[in-house]
Protein backbone atom coordinates (compact mmCIF):
# COMPACT_ATOMS: atom_id res chain seq x y z
CA UNK A 1 0.00 0.00 0.00
CA UNK A 2 1.43 3.46 -0.80
CA UNK A 3 3.10 5.34 1.95
CA UNK A 4 2.78 2.00 4.51
CA UNK A 5 5.17 0.04 1.93
CA UNK A 6 7.59 1.94 1.38
CA UNK A 7 8.27 2.65 5.31
CA UNK A 8 8.13 -0.87 5.87
CA UNK A 9 11.60 -1.86 4.24
CA UNK A 10 13.34 -4.33 6.41
CA UNK A 11 16.63 -4.03 4.34
CA UNK A 12 16.56 -0.03 5.01
CA UNK A 13 15.35 -0.96 8.79
CA UNK A 14 18.74 -3.37 9.15
CA UNK A 15 20.89 -0.26 7.78
CA UNK A 16 19.19 2.44 10.06
CA UNK A 17 20.06 0.01 12.92
CA UNK A 18 23.47 -0.12 11.88
CA UNK A 19 23.74 3.32 11.19
CA UNK A 20 22.26 4.23 14.61
CA UNK A 21 24.75 1.17 16.45
CA UNK A 22 27.77 3.32 14.52
CA UNK A 23 26.65 6.60 15.71
CA UNK A 24 25.69 6.67 19.72
CA UNK A 25 28.56 6.66 21.85
CA UNK A 26 26.36 8.37 25.02
CA UNK A 27 24.39 6.59 26.97
CA UNK A 28 20.69 7.60 26.00
CA UNK A 29 16.91 7.37 27.28
CA UNK A 30 14.65 7.98 24.69
CA UNK A 31 10.80 8.10 25.27
CA UNK A 32 8.04 7.66 23.63
CA UNK A 33 4.84 9.80 23.84
CA UNK A 34 2.27 7.96 22.16
CA UNK A 35 0.66 4.57 22.59
CA UNK A 36 0.80 4.06 18.93
CA UNK A 37 4.24 4.47 18.73
CA UNK A 38 4.85 1.83 21.93
CA UNK A 39 3.04 -0.69 20.10
CA UNK A 40 5.22 -0.05 16.68
CA UNK A 41 7.70 -0.25 18.59
CA UNK A 42 6.90 -3.68 20.34
CA UNK A 43 5.18 -5.12 17.27
CA UNK A 44 8.38 -4.82 15.49
CA UNK A 45 10.90 -6.23 17.92
CA UNK A 46 12.71 -2.20 17.60
CA UNK A 47 14.46 -2.03 21.24
CA UNK A 48 15.79 -5.34 19.83
CA UNK A 49 17.59 -3.81 16.91
CA UNK A 50 19.48 -0.48 19.24
CA UNK A 51 22.50 -0.34 20.60
CA UNK A 52 23.02 -1.05 24.67
CA UNK A 53 23.40 2.74 24.94
CA UNK A 54 19.80 3.47 24.00
CA UNK A 55 16.95 3.34 26.71
CA UNK A 56 13.47 3.29 24.99
CA UNK A 57 10.77 4.49 27.62
CA UNK A 58 7.16 4.46 27.29
CA UNK A 59 4.95 7.42 28.52
CA UNK A 60 1.55 8.55 29.25
CA UNK A 61 0.73 8.30 25.31
CA UNK A 62 -2.90 6.06 25.37
CA UNK A 63 -5.30 8.41 26.25
CA UNK A 64 -7.39 5.62 27.36
CA UNK A 65 -4.85 4.78 29.76
CA UNK A 66 -4.69 7.85 31.54
CA UNK A 67 -8.50 8.82 32.02
CA UNK A 68 -8.48 8.92 36.04
CA UNK A 69 -10.82 6.53 37.22
CA UNK A 70 -13.38 9.28 38.43
CA UNK A 71 -13.85 10.50 34.69
CA UNK A 72 -14.71 6.68 34.17
CA UNK A 73 -16.69 6.45 36.67
CA UNK A 74 -18.67 9.37 35.61
CA UNK A 75 -19.28 7.78 32.05
CA UNK A 76 -20.95 4.55 34.10
CA UNK A 77 -22.44 6.75 35.94
CA UNK A 78 -24.50 8.65 32.71
CA UNK A 79 -24.77 5.16 31.31
CA UNK A 80 -27.27 4.06 34.26
CA UNK A 81 -29.72 7.24 33.87
CA UNK A 82 -33.14 6.31 32.43
CA UNK A 83 -33.47 7.16 28.51
CA UNK A 84 -29.74 8.01 28.05
CA UNK A 85 -27.82 5.95 24.99
CA UNK A 86 -24.15 6.08 25.81
CA UNK A 87 -21.88 6.53 22.36
CA UNK A 88 -17.99 5.87 22.97
CA UNK A 89 -15.17 4.09 20.83
CA UNK A 90 -14.55 1.25 21.45
CA UNK A 91 -11.20 1.43 23.31
CA UNK A 92 -12.79 2.70 26.03
CA UNK A 93 -15.84 -0.06 26.48
CA UNK A 94 -13.40 -2.60 28.57
CA UNK A 95 -11.59 0.03 30.42
CA UNK A 96 -12.12 -0.69 34.30
CA UNK A 97 -13.27 2.23 36.41
CA UNK A 98 -13.49 1.90 40.13
CA UNK A 99 -16.03 -0.67 40.22
CA UNK A 100 -17.36 -1.32 36.93
CA UNK A 101 -16.67 -0.74 33.08
CA UNK A 102 -18.91 0.63 30.94
CA UNK A 103 -18.70 -3.35 29.12
CA UNK A 104 -20.01 -4.29 32.55
CA UNK A 105 -22.96 -1.59 32.85
CA UNK A 106 -23.88 -2.88 28.92
CA UNK A 107 -24.70 -6.46 29.86
CA UNK A 108 -26.46 -4.76 32.95
CA UNK A 109 -28.84 -3.23 30.97
CA UNK A 110 -27.18 -0.08 30.17
CA UNK A 111 -27.64 1.10 25.87
CA UNK A 112 -23.97 1.80 25.18
CA UNK A 113 -23.02 1.70 21.07
CA UNK A 114 -19.55 1.77 20.08
CA UNK A 115 -19.27 4.29 16.88
CA UNK A 116 -16.63 4.90 14.81
CA UNK A 117 -16.53 8.42 14.21
CA UNK A 118 -18.56 11.28 16.03
CA UNK A 119 -20.22 11.53 12.66
CA UNK A 120 -21.80 7.86 13.55
CA UNK A 121 -22.69 9.23 17.34
CA UNK A 122 -24.80 12.40 15.59
CA UNK A 123 -26.26 9.82 13.61
CA UNK A 124 -27.70 7.94 16.56
CA UNK A 125 -28.67 11.18 18.26
CA UNK A 126 -30.78 11.72 14.70
CA UNK A 127 -32.27 8.38 14.56
CA UNK A 128 -33.16 8.82 18.71
CA UNK A 129 -34.94 12.09 18.86
CA UNK A 130 -36.85 10.82 21.89
CA UNK A 131 -33.43 10.28 23.91
CA UNK A 132 -29.94 11.53 25.23
CA UNK A 133 -27.34 10.66 23.36
CA UNK A 134 -24.13 11.50 24.98
CA UNK A 135 -20.90 10.66 23.41
CA UNK A 136 -17.57 9.89 25.44
CA UNK A 137 -15.38 12.38 24.61
CA UNK A 138 -11.56 10.74 25.15
CA UNK A 139 -8.76 11.50 23.29
CA UNK A 140 -5.98 13.85 22.89
CA UNK A 141 -5.75 16.66 20.23
CA UNK A 142 -5.89 14.21 17.36
CA UNK A 143 -9.15 13.48 18.18
CA UNK A 144 -9.90 16.68 19.80
CA UNK A 145 -11.50 18.51 16.34
CA UNK A 146 -13.17 15.51 15.46
CA UNK A 147 -15.13 16.37 18.30
CA UNK A 148 -15.72 19.76 18.20
CA UNK A 149 -16.99 19.25 14.53
CA UNK A 150 -19.74 16.98 15.92
CA UNK A 151 -20.56 20.03 18.23
CA UNK A 152 -20.57 22.48 15.85
CA UNK A 153 -22.18 20.37 13.54
CA UNK A 154 -25.12 19.96 16.38
CA UNK A 155 -25.71 23.27 17.08
CA UNK A 156 -25.98 24.01 13.19
CA UNK A 157 -28.85 21.56 13.06
CA UNK A 158 -30.30 21.97 16.40
CA UNK A 159 -29.65 18.69 17.49
CA UNK A 160 -31.18 19.32 21.13
CA UNK A 161 -30.40 15.46 22.04
CA UNK A 162 -26.61 15.21 21.83
CA UNK A 163 -24.12 15.90 24.33
CA UNK A 164 -20.03 15.30 25.05
CA UNK A 165 -18.89 14.24 28.11
CA UNK A 166 -15.75 16.12 27.26
CA UNK A 167 -12.22 14.79 28.71
CA UNK A 168 -9.94 15.59 26.04
CA UNK A 169 -6.56 16.33 26.92
CA UNK A 170 -3.89 17.99 25.57
CA UNK A 171 -0.03 16.48 25.32
CA UNK A 172 2.06 19.51 25.85
CA UNK A 173 1.11 20.22 29.23
CA UNK A 174 1.51 16.39 30.58
CA UNK A 175 5.10 16.40 28.76
CA UNK A 176 5.98 19.55 30.55
CA UNK A 177 4.81 17.81 34.11
CA UNK A 178 6.51 14.77 33.53
CA UNK A 179 10.07 16.68 32.85
CA UNK A 180 9.21 18.76 35.66
CA UNK A 181 9.05 15.61 38.37
CA UNK A 182 12.09 14.92 37.25
CA UNK A 183 11.88 11.27 38.37
CA UNK A 184 13.59 9.65 35.00
CA UNK A 185 16.36 11.70 33.36
CA UNK A 186 15.25 11.80 29.49
CA UNK A 187 17.37 12.79 26.84
CA UNK A 188 14.81 12.57 23.88
CA UNK A 189 11.27 12.25 23.12
CA UNK A 190 10.00 10.25 20.68
CA UNK A 191 7.22 13.18 19.94
CA UNK A 192 3.72 11.65 19.13
CA UNK A 193 3.23 12.10 15.36
CA UNK A 194 -0.65 12.73 14.62
CA UNK A 195 -1.18 14.88 17.78
CA UNK A 196 1.94 17.04 15.72
CA UNK A 197 -0.06 16.73 12.56
CA UNK A 198 -2.66 18.68 14.68
CA UNK A 199 -1.03 20.98 17.19
CA UNK A 200 2.54 21.55 14.88
CA UNK A 201 5.99 21.32 16.61
CA UNK A 202 5.50 24.77 18.38
CA UNK A 203 5.09 23.73 21.50
CA UNK A 204 8.06 21.36 21.94
CA UNK A 205 10.52 24.21 21.15
CA UNK A 206 10.64 24.78 25.42
CA UNK A 207 11.66 21.01 26.08
CA UNK A 208 14.48 21.92 23.59
CA UNK A 209 15.46 25.01 24.87
CA UNK A 210 14.76 24.94 28.40
CA UNK A 211 14.92 21.47 29.44
CA UNK A 212 17.63 20.61 27.04
CA UNK A 213 15.61 17.16 25.82
CA UNK A 214 15.96 16.51 22.01
CA UNK A 215 12.46 16.08 20.39
CA UNK A 216 12.02 14.63 16.66
CA UNK A 217 8.48 13.89 15.54
CA UNK A 218 7.82 10.09 14.11
CA UNK A 219 5.29 8.58 11.66
CA UNK A 220 4.28 4.61 12.85
CA UNK A 221 6.14 2.35 10.30
CA UNK A 222 9.66 1.00 11.52
CA UNK A 223 11.58 3.02 9.43
CA UNK A 224 9.99 5.75 10.74
CA UNK A 225 10.94 5.61 14.26
CA UNK A 226 14.13 4.69 13.37
CA UNK A 227 15.10 7.48 11.62
CA UNK A 228 13.75 9.37 13.81
CA UNK A 229 15.71 7.30 17.10
CA UNK A 230 18.84 8.42 14.28
CA UNK A 231 17.86 11.99 14.27
CA UNK A 232 17.81 11.89 18.02
CA UNK A 233 21.13 10.07 18.60
CA UNK A 234 22.93 12.55 16.27
CA UNK A 235 21.15 15.60 18.22
CA UNK A 236 22.28 13.37 21.57
CA UNK A 237 25.94 13.01 20.39
CA UNK A 238 26.38 16.54 19.18
CA UNK A 239 25.11 18.39 22.73
CA UNK A 240 22.45 20.14 20.54
CA UNK A 241 19.12 19.10 21.60
CA UNK A 242 16.53 20.80 19.17
CA UNK A 243 12.95 20.47 17.50
CA UNK A 244 12.89 18.45 14.05
CA UNK A 245 10.34 15.92 12.15
CA UNK A 246 11.29 13.12 10.71
CA UNK A 247 7.47 12.49 9.99
CA UNK A 248 7.49 14.87 7.37
CA UNK A 249 4.83 13.77 4.73
CA UNK A 250 2.07 13.83 7.51
CA UNK A 251 3.16 16.47 9.44
CA UNK A 252 3.80 20.17 8.80
CA UNK A 253 5.53 22.40 11.45
CA UNK A 254 1.60 24.26 12.09
CA UNK A 255 -0.22 21.95 12.37
CA UNK A 256 -3.89 21.85 10.61
CA UNK A 257 -4.90 25.43 10.70
CA UNK A 258 -8.63 24.22 10.20
CA UNK A 259 -8.31 22.21 12.76
CA UNK A 260 -6.93 24.26 15.35
CA UNK A 261 -9.06 27.10 14.48
CA UNK A 262 -11.91 25.13 15.16
CA UNK A 263 -10.52 23.60 18.50
CA UNK A 264 -9.68 27.24 20.13
CA UNK A 265 -13.82 28.02 19.10
CA UNK A 266 -15.23 25.48 20.75
CA UNK A 267 -13.03 24.34 23.59
CA UNK A 268 -11.51 26.13 26.69
CA UNK A 269 -8.25 24.80 28.48
CA UNK A 270 -9.15 23.56 31.82
CA UNK A 271 -7.15 21.67 34.27
CA UNK A 272 -7.56 17.66 33.99
CA UNK A 273 -6.75 14.80 36.15
CA UNK A 274 -4.75 12.37 34.90
CA UNK A 275 -3.94 9.08 36.37
CA UNK A 276 0.19 8.55 37.55
CA UNK A 277 0.29 12.65 37.03
CA UNK A 278 -2.57 14.30 38.81
CA UNK A 279 -4.25 16.93 37.82
CA UNK A 280 -2.41 19.41 35.50
CA UNK A 281 -3.09 22.97 35.55
CA UNK A 282 -4.45 23.48 31.31
CA UNK A 283 -4.39 19.87 30.26
CA UNK A 284 -7.52 19.28 29.12
CA UNK A 285 -10.50 20.82 26.87
CA UNK A 286 -13.63 21.93 28.23
CA UNK A 287 -16.30 23.31 26.38
CA UNK A 288 -16.66 26.93 25.70
CA UNK A 289 -19.72 28.70 27.56
CA UNK A 290 -21.44 28.93 24.18
CA UNK A 291 -21.34 25.38 23.67
CA UNK A 292 -22.49 24.53 27.28
CA UNK A 293 -25.84 23.11 26.29
CA UNK A 294 -24.01 20.29 24.72
CA UNK A 295 -21.72 19.46 27.72
CA UNK A 296 -23.08 16.40 29.56
CA UNK A 297 -20.76 17.03 33.10
CA UNK A 298 -23.34 20.03 33.28
CA UNK A 299 -26.59 18.40 31.67
CA UNK A 300 -26.77 15.39 33.75
CA UNK A 301 -26.35 14.97 37.29
CA UNK A 302 -24.90 11.75 38.41
CA UNK A 303 -23.31 10.87 41.90
CA UNK A 304 -19.94 9.40 42.12
CA UNK A 305 -18.73 6.81 44.24
CA UNK A 306 -15.49 7.28 45.99
CA UNK A 307 -13.08 6.64 43.28
CA UNK A 308 -10.32 4.03 44.13
CA UNK A 309 -7.27 2.45 42.28
CA UNK A 310 -6.79 -1.03 41.87
CA UNK A 311 -5.04 -2.45 44.63
CA UNK A 312 -1.28 -3.69 43.29
CA UNK A 313 -1.76 -2.00 40.07
CA UNK A 314 0.73 0.52 39.41
CA UNK A 315 -0.12 1.55 35.70
CA UNK A 316 0.74 5.16 37.15
CA UNK A 317 4.09 4.48 37.11
CA UNK A 318 4.51 2.49 34.26
CA UNK A 319 2.53 5.77 32.52
CA UNK A 320 5.57 7.97 33.92
CA UNK A 321 8.29 5.67 32.27
CA UNK A 322 9.16 4.95 36.16
CA UNK A 323 8.87 1.29 36.06
CA UNK A 324 8.29 -0.69 32.70
CA UNK A 325 5.26 -3.42 32.60
CA UNK A 326 7.91 -5.84 33.74
CA UNK A 327 8.81 -4.30 37.02
CA UNK A 328 4.58 -4.65 38.14
CA UNK A 329 4.55 -8.01 40.28
CA UNK A 330 1.21 -8.77 38.37
CA UNK A 331 2.57 -8.46 35.00
CA UNK A 332 1.55 -11.81 33.30
CA UNK A 333 0.69 -13.74 36.39
CA UNK A 334 -2.89 -11.80 38.11
CA UNK A 335 -2.44 -9.14 35.18
CA UNK A 336 -3.00 -10.78 31.65
CA UNK A 337 -5.93 -9.15 28.72
CA UNK A 338 -8.03 -12.06 29.42
CA UNK A 339 -8.07 -10.49 33.10
CA UNK A 340 -6.86 -6.98 32.95
CA UNK A 341 -6.70 -5.63 36.45
CA UNK A 342 -5.40 -2.05 35.12
CA UNK A 343 -6.40 0.08 32.37
CA UNK A 344 -2.57 -0.37 30.52
CA UNK A 345 -3.34 -3.81 30.44
CA UNK A 346 -6.89 -3.27 28.70
CA UNK A 347 -6.39 -0.90 26.11
CA UNK A 348 -4.70 -2.23 22.86
CA UNK A 349 -2.41 0.74 22.89
CA UNK A 350 -1.36 0.02 26.98
CA UNK A 351 2.23 -0.86 27.54
CA UNK A 352 1.47 -3.50 29.54
CA UNK A 353 -0.95 -5.17 26.76
CA UNK A 354 1.83 -3.98 24.28
CA UNK A 355 4.65 -5.68 26.39
CA UNK A 356 2.21 -8.93 26.98
CA UNK A 357 1.66 -9.54 23.20
CA UNK A 358 4.93 -9.05 22.15
CA UNK A 359 6.93 -10.63 24.56
CA UNK A 360 9.31 -8.68 26.12
CA UNK A 361 10.47 -10.91 29.20
CA UNK A 362 13.56 -8.42 30.15
CA UNK A 363 11.75 -4.72 31.08
CA UNK B 1 -6.15 6.29 19.72
CA UNK B 2 -4.25 8.79 17.59
CA UNK B 3 -4.06 5.53 14.61
CA UNK B 4 -4.96 7.23 11.44
CA UNK B 5 -3.92 5.62 8.14
CA UNK B 6 -3.06 6.96 4.62
CA UNK B 7 -6.11 6.57 2.57
CA UNK B 8 -6.69 7.67 -1.22
CA UNK B 9 -9.45 10.50 -1.84
CA UNK B 10 -11.73 8.81 -5.16
CA UNK B 11 -14.25 11.29 -5.54
CA UNK B 12 -15.32 14.74 -3.04
CA UNK B 13 -19.29 16.03 -2.35
CA UNK B 14 -19.41 19.15 -0.46
CA UNK B 15 -17.12 18.43 2.74
CA UNK B 16 -17.70 15.10 2.43
CA UNK B 17 -15.41 12.31 0.31
CA UNK B 18 -14.83 8.71 -0.71
CA UNK B 19 -11.99 6.97 -0.03
CA UNK B 20 -10.33 3.40 -0.73
CA UNK B 21 -9.58 1.32 1.88
CA UNK B 22 -8.17 -1.61 0.79
CA UNK B 23 -10.32 -1.88 -1.97
CA UNK B 24 -13.58 -0.98 -0.10
CA UNK B 25 -15.00 2.65 -0.43
CA UNK B 26 -15.92 4.40 2.57
CA UNK B 27 -17.41 7.86 3.13
CA UNK B 28 -15.84 10.42 5.54
CA UNK B 29 -15.34 13.56 6.10
CA UNK B 30 -12.88 16.43 4.65
CA UNK B 31 -14.04 19.13 6.88
CA UNK B 32 -10.72 19.18 8.95
CA UNK B 33 -8.84 19.46 5.04
CA UNK B 34 -10.57 21.58 2.53
CA UNK B 35 -7.58 21.74 0.68
CA UNK B 36 -7.71 17.98 -0.14
CA UNK B 37 -8.41 16.88 -4.02
CA UNK B 38 -9.69 13.77 -5.89
CA UNK B 39 -5.93 11.58 -5.92
CA UNK B 40 -4.76 12.73 -2.86
CA UNK B 41 -3.93 10.71 -0.32
CA UNK B 42 -4.74 11.52 3.46
CA UNK B 43 -4.11 10.50 7.16
CA UNK B 44 -7.42 9.34 8.15
CA UNK B 45 -8.55 9.22 12.00
CA UNK B 46 -12.13 8.38 13.02
CA UNK B 47 -13.63 8.79 9.74
CA UNK B 48 -11.98 12.45 9.54
CA UNK B 49 -9.31 13.01 7.25
CA UNK B 50 -6.45 15.33 9.89
CA UNK B 51 -4.04 15.97 6.77
CA UNK B 52 -3.10 15.65 2.77
CA UNK B 53 -0.14 13.50 3.19
CA UNK B 54 2.67 15.71 1.30
CA UNK B 55 4.18 12.78 -1.31
CA UNK B 56 7.09 14.59 -2.10
CA UNK B 57 8.06 14.98 1.31
CA UNK B 58 7.81 11.12 1.24
CA UNK B 59 9.80 10.41 -1.74
CA UNK B 60 12.62 13.13 -0.36
CA UNK B 61 12.14 11.22 3.11
CA UNK B 62 13.56 7.73 1.34
CA UNK B 63 15.85 9.34 -0.87
CA UNK B 64 17.35 11.03 2.04
CA UNK B 65 17.62 7.81 3.84
CA UNK B 66 19.23 5.72 1.28
CA UNK B 67 21.74 8.71 0.96
CA UNK B 68 22.33 8.53 4.42
CA UNK B 69 22.79 4.43 5.11
CA UNK B 70 24.87 4.61 2.18
CA UNK B 71 27.00 6.95 3.26
CA UNK B 72 27.79 5.69 6.55
CA UNK B 73 28.74 2.15 5.41
CA UNK B 74 32.25 1.51 5.25
CA UNK B 75 33.39 4.11 7.93
S1 LIG C 1 0.58 -5.31 34.71
FE1 LIG C 1 -1.59 -4.98 35.20
S2 LIG C 1 -1.61 -4.51 37.37
FE2 LIG C 1 0.50 -4.21 36.67
S3 LIG C 1 0.62 -2.05 36.10
FE3 LIG C 1 0.07 -3.17 34.24
S4 LIG C 1 -2.17 -3.08 34.20
FE4 LIG C 1 -1.57 -2.55 36.29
Amino acid sequence: MRFIDEFRNAELVRRLADKIARVSTRPSRLMEFCGGHTVAIMRNGIRQLLPPTIEMLSGPGCPVCVTANSDIDEAIALAGLPDVIITTFGDMLKVPGSYSSLQKARAEGSDIRIVYSTQDALQVARDNPQQSIIFIGVGFETTAPTVAMAVVQAEKEDLRNFYVLCQLKTTPPAMRALLDLGEIKINGIICPGHVTTIIGTGPYQAYARDYGVACVVAGFEPVDILQAVEMLVQQIERGDPRVEIAYTRGVRPGGNLKALELMHNVFDTAGASWRGLGEIPCSGLKLKMKYARFDAGRAFDVVLPPAREAPGCRCGEVLRGVIAPTGCKLFRKACSPENPIGPCMVSSEGSCAAYYQYGESDG
Amino acid sequence: MCLAVPVKITSIEGDQADVDIGGVSRRVSIALTPEAEVGNYVLLHTGYAINVLNEEEAQETLDLLERMVEAGEGE
